[in-house]
C-alpha cells in the first residue's frame, strides 16, 4: 500500500464517521426531549457533517480520480464505507445518543488535537479547524453524561443500559491497520493506542463523576476498517442516497 | 467593462455585505475575509469559513459574486482557506459593540474563556445563565438574565 492509497483510505474513514454520526444525529431533529436539546444534537450533526465534507473532498483530491464530497457520500455502498460501528448504532434513548456522543467527541478532540501537527498541511488545517467545534461537543455530551449518570433512579438505569449497548463498539475507534502503519511512518496520522491510554483515564474520571460503573473486559466489535457493518448502516444509506440515486441531476 | 477598482475599493464592497445570520455587522467585520489580491486584472478574495457545517457560508459566497460583479469585476476568483482556523478573535472592537447593541453579547477572548461570566447586553448584569451552548445558529449559544428576565443569545467564543 503506498501512501496516496492509505490517505485516501483514511480520509474516507474519518470522513464516514462525520458523516453517518451527523446523519443520525439528524433523526433527532423535531424529536429532541426538549426545544434547546432538539437545537443543540442538530447543531452537532451540521458541525459533523461540515467536518465530514471537507474530509471527503481531500480524499476525493487525494484519489484523483475525479470524485467529489457528493460522490463519495452518495455513491458507495455499505462495504466501501469505513466508519465505525459505534456510531451507525440506532440513537435509542437520549441516554444511549448521549453516551455515543461522549465516547465520539472524546475520542474526535484527542484525535483532531493529534492530528493538527500532521505533516499533511490539509489534514492539519481540517484537523485544527475540527477541534475547535468537537471541543463544544465534549462538553455538552459530559454534562449531559454526569446529569444523566448521577442523576434520577431511572437516568441511572438508563445511562447503565446505554453502557451496555455501546461498550462493545468503543475498541473500534483504536483499530490500527496497514493504513495506520503507513501514514505514522510519514509523518501524517497519529498513533492511536496511545490515544486509547489517554481516552480511557478521561472516561474513568468522567464516570466517577457520573457515579458509572467501568465496564469489565468485555467482547469488543471490529471489521469496519474492512468495510464490514452492523444491518443499520444499510438502512441509514438507503435513506441519506435515496435521491441522489433515484434523481441524479437534481439540483436544491 | 474593465475593472479600476483598486484593493480599497473592494474592500469597501465587501464591508457593504452584511452577515446574513446577523446584518447588523459586515461579512469583514466577522473576519471570514483573509485577503484582497488584485493582480493581471483579476481579483482573488480568499475566504475562510466559521463553523464546517456554517449553511451562511453558501450565502455569502454568492453574494460577494454579486456585490463584485455589479461593481464591473468581471474577472473574480474566490478561494477558500482553512488555516489559520477562523477565530472570533478577529471581529474587531467595534463590531462587537455592534453585536451589543443588537442583542447578541459578544464573544470574550480565546475558547471557553469565562463564557459562563457573561453579561447581560440589554442591562449589563452578569448574573446570567447558559440555557445552552447551541442556539439558533451554529456560532451562538443561549443565555437567560437573571436580573432583568429576559433570554438573550451569547456569541460564543470560538
Amino acid at each position: 500500500m503506498n501512501k496516496q492509497e492509505a490517505l485516501f483510505d483514511y480520509l474516507v474513514r474519518l470522513g464516514d464517521t462525520s458523516l453517518i454520526a451527523g446523519q443520525r444525529l439528524s433523526e433527532w431533529c423535531g424529536h429532541g426531549p426538549i426545544l434547546e436539546e432538539d437545537i443543540a444534537l442538530t447543531n452537532i450533526s451540521l458541525d459533523l457533517i461540515g467536518q465530514a465534507r471537507q474530509f471527503l473532498t481531500y480524499a476525493g483530491e487525494v484519489e484523483g480520480r475525479g470524485r467529489d464530497e457528493d460522490a463519495l457520500a452518495y455513491h458507495r455502498d455499505v462495504w466501501e464505507f469505513k466508519n465505525v460501528k459505534l456510531i451507525e448504532q440506532p440513537n435509542g434513548d437520549f441516554a444511549q445518543t448521549i453516551l455515543k456522543q461522549y465516547f465520539l467527541s472524546t475520542f474526535n478532540c484527542l484525535l483532531y488535537g493529534a492530528l493538527s501537527h500532521s505533516k499533511d498541511e490539509t489534514l492539519a488545517a481540517i484537523a485544527a479547524k475540527s477541534l475547535k467545534e468537537v471541543l463544544y461537543h465534549k462538553r455538552h455530551s459530559a454534562e449531559w453524561l454526569k446529569r444523566l449518570g448521577d442523576g434520577t433512579a431511572e437516568s441511572k438505569q438508563r445511562m447503565e443500559f446505554a453502557l451496555e449497548e455501546l461498550w462493545t463498539y468503543t475498541g473500534e475507534l483504536f483499530e490500527m491497520t496497514e493504513v495506520d502503519k503507513v501514514l505514522v511512518e510519514e509523518g501524517i496520522a497519529c498513533d492511536l493506542n496511545e490515544l486509547y491510554m489517554r481516552w480511557l483515564n478521561e472516561v474513568e474520571e468522567i464516570f466517577e463523576e457520573a457515579t458509572l460503573d467501568m465496564p469489565k473486559d468485555v467482547f469488543m466489535a471490529s471489521g469496519s476498517r474492512k468495510g464490514l457493518h452492523t444491518e443499520h448502516l444499510g438502512f441509514i444509506l438507503a435513506e441519506m442516497q435515496f435521491l441522489p440515486r433515484a434523481y441524479p441531476d437534481a439540483k436544491w | 467593462m474593465v475593472s479600476v477598482l483598486n484593493k480599497e475599493n473592494v474592500w469597501e464592497l465587501l464591508e457593504s455585505i452584511p452577515d446574513p445570520e446577523i446584518p447588523v455587522i459586515s461579512i469583514v467585520d466577522l473576519g471570514i475575509i483573509r485577503s484582497v489580491d488584485i493582480s493581471d486584472q483579476k481579483t482573488l478574495v480568499t475566504i475562510t469559513p466559521t463553523y464546517s457545517g456554517c449553511p451562511a457560508m453558501f450565502e455569502i459566497e454568492s453574494q460577494i459574486k454579486e456585490v463584485l460583479s455589479n461593481a464591473g469585476i468581471g474577472n473574480l476568483e474566490l478561494k477558500t482557506v482553512l488555516a489559520p482556523a477562523w477565530t472570533t478573535d478577529w471581529i474587531n472592537a467595534e463590531a462587537k459593540k455592534k453585536l451589543e447593541e443588537y442583542g447578541i453579547a459578544p464573544p470574550k477572548p480565546g475558547i471557553f474563556s469565562e463564557d459562563t461570566l457573561v453579561a447581560c447586553p440589554f442591562c449589563k448584569s452578569e448574573n446570567t445563565s447558559v440555557t445552552s451552548v447551541f442556539g439558533s445558529t451554529p456560532c451562538k449559544a443561549l443565555f437567560y438574565c437573571n436580573s432583568c428576565e429576559q433570554p438573550f443569545e451569547h456569541f460564543k467564543c470560538h
